[in-house]
């Protein structure tokens, strides 16, 4: 280092593992209670699937997988440095030939191994995490509601029936060479021209799309899997974010807040939890 | 090491191993004629049904097969999902020999050809 200051370490350098010191603050992981007003982190997943399941009353399930791949918290943002909270996550793994140097840097300087895909959570001031710490798939409990975030499939150039659910006009009965177009797009000399946001062909999909009040059908810890309910946007292989949801909120004392640390006590290969559909059989009628 | 694709393939194999150890399923084939044993909600016993196996659709844990037979004078065709855990036995009672891997030209020929006693 050829510069004019001494080499003395600062408070603001950067060690490897004491990149949780925003201005003297020490975060523990250490499981907290939850508030009304309080939100905890999300988690990065990836999409490896969908299949179909019956649960014990004999209903079918659709669910798709989603594989929790090592989620580690690499980033703290705090109201001292950065104005806000947030915890950024970072999953998946990456080698250091196909990362920047400036990339390369911020892991190193936070002391956490090298990640794939690096997404930010805002967070309440209760729900700090300190960095390094593993975010495993039993931060959620099976049976709540969660919101997706994804980047939808891209369909490419797609036209007005596609795009935007346009009839189009009859195959036969003289119709000539327009069968799937859109068809008029206004009126003639008033106004003289075609108005804003009128639907027409165009790029479709490829956006990041949030799916709301997803069911949490049963998690398998010991393979990090996430069993969904339903769809969600993307293809597989492509990352998702999952968060509690907004408006289903589930009891607060059955969340692990602000995430699940595993106890000594535990076994380490538990069996998949499954969430819970009640005692009453819904297919027998109720006389 | 697995490969991140095979994932699926893993997780329906492990329901299918699951879904054997309740009941023994034989090996079924289009053109066998089968007799099928059901749990339908709200009743004690188990309902039966009879026919001709027109096709069989694989994809891992919801491998469903089509089943035809002429009911009261009706053409009826009912598609089951052979490892759901409605469905409680399934016997192969005779077979026909076929030269297709899907029977649906069945619809179209006399009804003596799908009526199984």
């Amino acid at each position: 280092l050829f510069s004019a200051e001494p080499l003395v370490s600062h408070p603001d350098d950067d060690d490897a593992g004491a990149g949780g010191d925003g201005g003297g603050r020490i975060i523990e992981a250490r499981p907290g209670v939850m508030g009304p007003d309080s939100r905890r982190t999300g988690v990065i997943g990836v999409k490896c699937g969908m299949s179909a399941m019956w649960d014990k009353w004999g209903a079918k399930v659709p669910f798709t997988v989603l594989w929790v791949d090592d989620n580690v918290v690499c980033q703290v943002k705090t109201a001292e440095k950065e104005g806000f909270y947030a915890l950024q996550l970072g999953a998946g793994q990456k080698k250091e030939k196909h990362l920047t140097k400036p990339e390369v840097g911020h892991f190193r300087s936070q002391g956490v191994p090298l990640k794939r895909k690096l997404k930010e959570f805002p967070v309440t001031e209760d729900a700090l995490l300190p960095v390094g710490t593993t975010i495993s798939v039993r931060h959620f409990v099976p049976g709540q509601f969660v919101d997706v975030i994804g980047i939808t499939k891209g369909k490419g150039f797609a036209g007005g029936m596609k795009r935007h659910g346009f009839s189009g006009m009859p195959a036969s009965h003289g119709a000539s060479l327009s069968h799937r177009s859109i068809g008029s797009t206004g009126q003639r000399d008033a106004p003289g021209r075609v108005f804003k946001n009128r639907k027409m062909p165009g790029r479709m999909g490829g956006v990041q799309r949030t799916v709301k009040n997803v069911w949490v059908y049963q998690i398998d810890p010991a393979r990090n899997l996430l069993y969904l309910k339903g769809q969600v946007p993307g293809p597989q292989g492509s990352f998702l974010f999952v968060k509690d949801s907004i408006y289903k909120k589930p009891d607060r004392a059955l969340l692990p807040f602000p995430t699940h640390f595993s106890q000594e006590g535990e076994p380490e290969d538990l069996e998949p939890l499954i969430a819970d559909l009640g005692d009453i059989d819904p297919f027998m009628a109720a006389d | 090491p697995i490969k991140f694709g095979e994932i699926i393939g893993i997780l329906n194999k492990q329901f299918i191993e699951e879904a054997e150890k309740v009941k023994v399923l034989p090996d079924l084939k289009p053109g066998d004629i089968i007799e099928l044993r059901m749990q339908r909600p709200n009743k004690r016993r188990l309902s039966l049904f009879k026919g001709i196996i027109i096709a069989k659709h694989k994809s891992g844990v919801h491998t469903t097969i089509r089943v035809r037979r002429i009911i009261a004078g009706v053409g009826v065709e009912i598609t089951f999902p052979i490892y759901s855990p409605r469905i409680k036995e399934i016997k192969v009672i005779r077979h026909k020999k076929v030269r297709r891997a899907k029977l649906y030209y069945l619809k179209y020929k006399l009804p003596r050809f799908s009526t199984f006693k």
